[in-house]
């Protein structure tokens, strides 16, 4: 009853007014990793991108000569040093934001948004199940830490998580595969499914698939449990002093309900403020982890384009990790006033 | 890793009680360390990697990390403690050189973080304003941004060979958004206090006042962004060094990793190559969360009263 009324509440202060503003904010964001994608090759005052085909014309390797030419010709009919450069910035512009990042170098003539759509599935996937995984477990951890009524063995187990949430993921990961992969085999060294496998909708598939992701989500589930576990422990001590806290002890409502009408209910907030400011730090620590476990996700391709300067695949990746960690927190701050009524939009 | 991004943000009213420190300042900081396990802890890890650089040094000889110096990939004996790597350099030589060559990474952006920090937010906490709203919309939009991609365009853009030194100011570059943040929100709060608005009223300048009143207690704060700085900038170096920007020529724990990666050492069974690197990073972080929680505890008080 109160839930329902509250998510009411919520919907009704969500104004049209804080939408947009939150909208432009994203967009703004979008411009920005637009500007950084066409500025940076040129801060020094080189082309690093004309050099590099410059480069791959004489070495003639993997790419001939005449698909070189064509794709010189192309960059200086996009950027060329016949217009000013507000003019090429303005076409960068343009073509960014019909997400059109041109061809890949290294497996020329592939576009760069082809890559783009058979790497994200798997970067999305590996990590939204992570990151809700480590939110929830630790959140749920360390509120019951703070409780009091914890199980012994969590009094046992979070220190090491907390100790944990020190560690880089993608270390986590490397011993992880020494223990479970090269020693005892338990589960797969690397990739996204088995190399003799084709990518169909059957459970066999399916479950090779699940086996690989395993290591991967344990390295980044390890490594967060303990800060999400850390920032709920001290939200709830901060919550038992509280007034409401009293009023729900003296009207003599159950343990349970306390716990998460009450205190969980409302401890939860920043961390979800937390969630939304840590997310950009999240992806950069599961790039690495994808390299370690060579998994075919969005790192995996920026690891090579980044060996094999392929420029206009690293744009890609840049503004695509940009670009959807802004609209994974445009989500969040969307759906803030689900989870406290109390925020009211118009008057922030 | 996920690096804590606020320190003392909720508590910031009680914070800036000034910490009155007795006679004997050295005993009173000794007796606090004692009281403060965290700290203890994070300190004495720290200085247990200080005395393996320390000691380390004496006994190595810097031309054993040259490429072909060694029969490559040799399992440890006694004449090399942890191997020799696929390169055939000595392992230990290389952490021993590599390891303040890191950390040196980490405490030139941290310092330039926490000063270019501590400038903007007394900027925008303290005068407001227009440039104020600047400073934010800045730092807001900037940290909506994964700062690894962005250090990696900046470092993939830059010609010629990579050093040290230009590794740490890379990582600079954006260390400065953290502080900025928490510090602007602390000059904020501290900017209503009594003791602030006594200072104005006994006639003392803007520039007075900071230097005077303020800076003196937000220290717990600079102290504690600067160690969150010098970890961020760490864990971003490394990042960018494993994935293969960083500089070639040096032995720092990130190209050590990114050479491990390289040679996919892990595969290859050479478990003296990727496991130290590994333990020296994972020591070197430990150490310093533990000693931010140190710090965070004696930058809000009332956090002792949480078990």
């Amino acid at each position: 009853m109160l839930q329902h009324r509250s998510l009411q509440v919520g919907w009704s202060v969500l104004t049209v007014e804080y939408v947009l503003r939150r909208l432009a904010l994203f967009f703004a964001v979008a411009f920005v990793a637009a500007t950084v994608n066409f500025f940076f090759p040129r801060l020094t005052g080189q082309d690093p991108i004309l050099q590099k085909l410059a480069q791959l014309q004489i070495q003639g390797a993997g790419v001939s000569s005449e698909e070189i030419d064509g794709l010189i010709e192309t960059y200086n009919a996009k950027f060329g040093l016949d217009r000013p450069l507000w003019r090429q910035y303005i076409s960068y512009l343009g073509d960014t934001a019909r997400l059109d990042f041109g061809q890949s170098i290294s497996f020329f003539p592939t576009k760069v948004t082809k890559m783009l759509r058979d790497a994200i599935p798997w970067t999305v996937g590996l990590l939204a199940t992570a990151t809700v995984m480590s939110f929830v477990l630790g959140s749920l951890g360390g509120a019951l830490l703070a409780w009091g009524k914890a199980p012994r063995f969590l009094h046992a187990l979070f220190p090491v998580f907390f100790t944990f949430s020190a560690v880089p993921f993608y270390l986590m990961g490397v011993v992880l595969l020494y223990l479970f992969a090269f020693q005892t085999d338990w589960l797969p060294l690397f990739g996204g499914y088995g190399t003799n496998r084709i990518p169909e909708f059957t459970f066999g598939f399916w479950t090779n698939v699940l086996k690989h992701a395993i290591l991967p989500a344990a390295s980044i589930v390890l490594a967060q449990i303990g800060f999400w576990a850390l920032g709920m422990r001290s939200m709830m001590v901060t919550m038992q002093g509280e007034d409401y806290m009293h009023q729900a002890e003296a009207k003599g409502l159950r343990g349970p309900r306390i716990f998460f009408r009450y205190a969980l209910r409302n401890a939860i907030l920043p961390q979800t403020t937390a969630l939304a400011v840590t997310l950009g730090q999240v992806i950069s620590g599961a790039i690495l982890v994808e390299i370690v476990f060579s998994y075919p996700g969005v790192g995996t391709l920026l690891l090579n384009a980044v060996q094999g300067f392929d420029y206009f695949v690293l744009q890609g990746v840049i503004f695509t990790i940009i670009i959807t960690v802004a609209f994974a927190m445009l989500i969040i701050d969307l759906a803030y006033p689900l989870l406290d009524p109390r925020i009211n939009y118009r008057n922030e | 890793m996920t690096i804590p991004a606020t320190i003392g943000a909720p508590d910031s009213g009680s914070a800036s009680a000034a910490h009155a420190v007795p006679v004997g300042r050295a005993r009173a900081i000794y007796r606090y360390i004692l009281r403060n396990p965290a700290m203890m802890g994070g300190l004495a890890i720290l200085f247990t990697l200080f005395l393996f650089w320390a000691v380390g040094s004496i006994f190595t000889d810097v031309s054993d990390a040259r490429p072909l110096s060694f029969r490559p990939s040799n399992p440890p004996s006694a004449e090399h403690w942890l191997g020799t790597d696929r390169q055939g350099k000595d392992i230990v030589t290389v952490l021993i050189i590599g390891t303040p060559q890191t950390l040196r990474i980490g405490i030139i952006a941290g310092t330039v973080g926490i000063v270019i920090g501590t400038l903007l937010a007394f900027i925008a906490g303290y005068f407001g304003g227009v440039v104020d709203n600047a400073i934010r919309f800045v730092v807001d939009t900037l940290q909506t941004i994964p700062i690894l991609i962005v250090l990696v365009a900046i470092a993939i853009a830059i010609p010629g060979d990579m050093t040290v030194e230009m590794m740490a100011l890379i990582v600079a570059m954006l260390a400065w958004l953290g502080p900025t943040r928490v510090l602007r929100s602390q000059v904020l709060v501290m900017r209503q206090q009594k003791y602030v608005e006594l200072a104005r009223l006994t006639g003392m300048g803007d520039l007075e006042i900071i230097v005077k009143e303020m800076i003196p207690n937000l220290m717990p704060y600079i102290v504690a962004n600067f160690v969150l700085a010098v970890a961020g900038a760490i864990l971003a170096s490394i990042g960018i060094e494993a994935l293969g920007l960083g500089p070639f020529e040096a032995n720092t724990l990130g190209m050590t990793i990114y050479w491990n990666i390289f040679y996919a050492s892990l595969l290859n069974g050479w478990w003296w190559w990727w496991a130290p690197p590994i333990i020296i990073i994972v020591t070197l972080f430990v150490g310093l969360f533990l000693v931010t929680r140190g710090l965070d505890e004696w930058a809000n008080p009332r956090l002792r009263k949480r078990v």
